[in-house]
């Protein structure tokens, strides 16, 4: 019987055939930690007694969670992390460059790679055909040590996606449907495996959406076979890819098909506090909202700044709304700025946030009053994700929250689209 | 530590990290003490000041989804709590635990109310409801996790083997 792509990439990484279900240690390409994980990473790797890291050139911070910082506590954690990277020759992001998975993406990973990140997202990154997972400090102090990492080969999910995505539907709204079809575990410890006729014609902007949100269903990882579009990024950015072709065997084995067929979507909101709880845009039209948050590892890539742009233009956000905009690097931000989008958003009457995690995790930049409610582009809705458990999170598409936040209320994005 | 006795704290399905250690402590995660001090606050004030060493945390399905914060593990350990018991869990979660040598049990967790008094003996793979005379069992974990486990977690693990055990062979 055939390989999965999950199966194959940790076998052409580990030198021999290995299966779903077997426990592997496996060398590992990149090291990656952000400054809510990185403190007590490098306090573990201390314990280790081990002066040096396996490679610092392939060990990576990144100061993006709170960035810059709101309170000394956090100023003094980025300390610790720069006086650190510099003693040992890691590299560091600093306060402005962006999000961890974005960052790395833009500069870093090429296909078949296996990544170990301290950040439950990094699984973003499989959309480039790497093999790429989230782990806490300690499992990540042990791969800066050693470059090494023991894990449990994932069974794969095939989520196969045929069709093509209505106007007004997108990566995004694709995103919440298979959550709200797997559930919050649904997918524990499987890798999930993207693939169908939508999967070629999709962006690398919107092929990274669908990614990130595999946590969101427990998965390991989410992965998405080499082609053209992967290789087309990696040569814009100078990064020729070591592999050109990467894929599933025909007769591989899984654990579960889940068929979408993309022409039969709408623009999809998930309710508070589920991930899984999706309805229709629709279903909530008319719900009052307090903030709109267009960012994050999940929706902050040009693509979305351009979607949003297009449906702020010559309009107004509502004066009983707060936009606020973060671009997810400062790649996307330079970029956001020359096509003018930046110009468009702010004469809307939005806030442009530093390139970072905003307001997504709660720290800072947007925190949430008692009572209020948020729309927001990022993946998670739990009760006191944005640092207030009397406030509720919605979950939608960049045009889905662009649209609710000129009209003051849950909006369908078809209503505003030209 | 193969034989786990206190009270059961009970909770729900989906626990996420943030209810675990909300973000509006992000601050306080270099200080895991303070933090700890935070633990459940969303949905038991009770917990962080009242739960005793050895007492059991006890959840329905999915226990730990969301961030890969290893402080929603860490805070665990700190409150001195015995192990936790849950239908199924997050995956990251579960790796933490074992890494920071905090004892994780799948099993259905149905029967067993807040409150109750249980033994759970790890190796045998059983849990005790001594409240309820029930006994339950569960699949004992692998050899080495188990290790792990005993090692206190993978840190003293790896430098009780010197760092060759595991992470030479390859
Ligand atoms: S944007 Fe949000 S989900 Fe993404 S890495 Fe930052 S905090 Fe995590």
């Amino acid at each position: 019987m055939g390989l999965t792509l999950a199966e194959k990439l940790l076998s052409l990484k580990t030198n021999r055939e290995v299966r779903a279900g077997d426990i592997i240690v496996t060398r590992v390409d990149w090291v990656l930690a952000q400054d809510g994980t990185a403190p007590l990473a490098i306090r573990q790797f201390m314990r280790l007694k081990k002066d040096v890291l396996f490679n610092g050139h392939r060990v990576i911070f990144f100061i993006d969670h709170a960035a810059p910082s709101p309170r000394r506590e956090l100023s003094n954690d980025h300390i610790f992390m720069r006086s650190f990277a510099r003693k040992k020759g890691a590299i560091l992001h600093d306060v402005g460059d962006g999000i961890i998975h974005q960052v790395f993406v833009e500069r870093y990973v090429n296909p078949c790679d296996i990544v170990v990140g301290a950040d439950s997202h990094t699984c973003t990154a499989g959309a480039l055909c790497a093999f790429a997972a989230g782990f806490g400090s300690t499992d990540v102090a042990v791969a800066m040590a050693f470059g090494k990492l023991w894990l449990r080969v994932p069974e794969s999910y095939e989520i196969v996606i045929d069709g093509r995505l209505p106007k007004g539907v997108f990566a995004k709204d694709l995103a919440l449907h298979i959550a709200g079809k797997l559930g919050p575990g649904g997918a524990t410890y499987m890798a999930l495996e993207f693939k169908g006729d939508l999967i070629e014609h999709l962006s690398m902007d919107s092929r990274l959406t669908l990614t990130n949100m595999a946590v969101e269903v427990g998965a390991k990882t989410g992965i998405i076979e080499l082609d053209d579009v992967t290789c087309r990024f990696l040569e814009e950015r100078g990064r020729p890819p070591r592999y050109r072709d990467m894929k599933a065997d025909e007769d591989a084995s899984y654990a579960r098909r889940l068929y979408v067929d993309a022409n039969d979507l709408e623009p999809l909101i998930a309710l508070p506090h589920r991930v899984d709880k999706v309805v229709p845009v629709s279903k909530v039209e008319g719900k009052q909202i307090h903030q709109a948050f267009i960012g994050t590892c999940t929706n902050g890539r040009l693509e979305d700044l351009r979607i949003t742009a297009s449906i702020l233009r010559s309009r107004k956000v509502h004066r009983d709304v707060r936009l606020l905009v973060a671009p997810a690097s400062r790649e996307i931000y330079l970029k956001a700025l020359r096509e003018g989008i930046i110009d468009t958003i702010v004469r809307a009457g939005g806030v442009i946030l530093p390139p970072g995690c905003g307001p997504c995790v709660g720290v800072h930049l947007g925190v949430l009053g008692d009572d209020e409610v948020c729309i927001s582009t990022q993946n998670r809705n739990f009760q006191g994700r944005m640092g207030n458990p009397n406030s509720a999170i919605f979950l939608a598409s960049p045009a889905t929250v662009a649209a609710s936040a000129i009209k003051g209320e849950v909006t369908d994005p078809r209503e505003v689209l030209s | 530590m193969s034989v786990i006795r206190g009270r059961a704290w009970k909770f729900g399905d989906n626990i996420s990290t943030d209810l675990i250690v909300p973000g509006r402590y992000f601050h306080l995660r270099s200080k895991p003490k303070e933090l700890a001090e935070h633990a459940f606050e969303d949905i038991n004030p009770n917990f962080a000041r009242s739960v005793r060493r050895n007492d059991l945390v006890v959840a329905g399905e999915n226990f730990g989804i969301g961030s890969s914060r290893e402080h929603a593990a860490l805070v665990f350990k700190i409150l001195g709590v015995g192990a936790i018991l849950a239908k199924s869990f997050a995956r990251i979660f579960y790796r933490n635990a074992i890494n920071l040598g905090l004892p994780v049990i799948m099993l259905d967790t149905s029967a067993i109310e807040d409150g109750d008094l249980l033994e759970v003996h790890l190796d045998e793979g059983v849990v005790i409801d001594v409240s309820k005379n029930l006994s339950l069992r569960f699949k004992p974990l692998p050899k080495f996790l188990l290790d792990i486990l005993k090692a206190g977690g993978l840190i003293e693990y790896v430098i009780a083997s010197k760092g060759v055990t595991a992470f030479h062979e390859v």
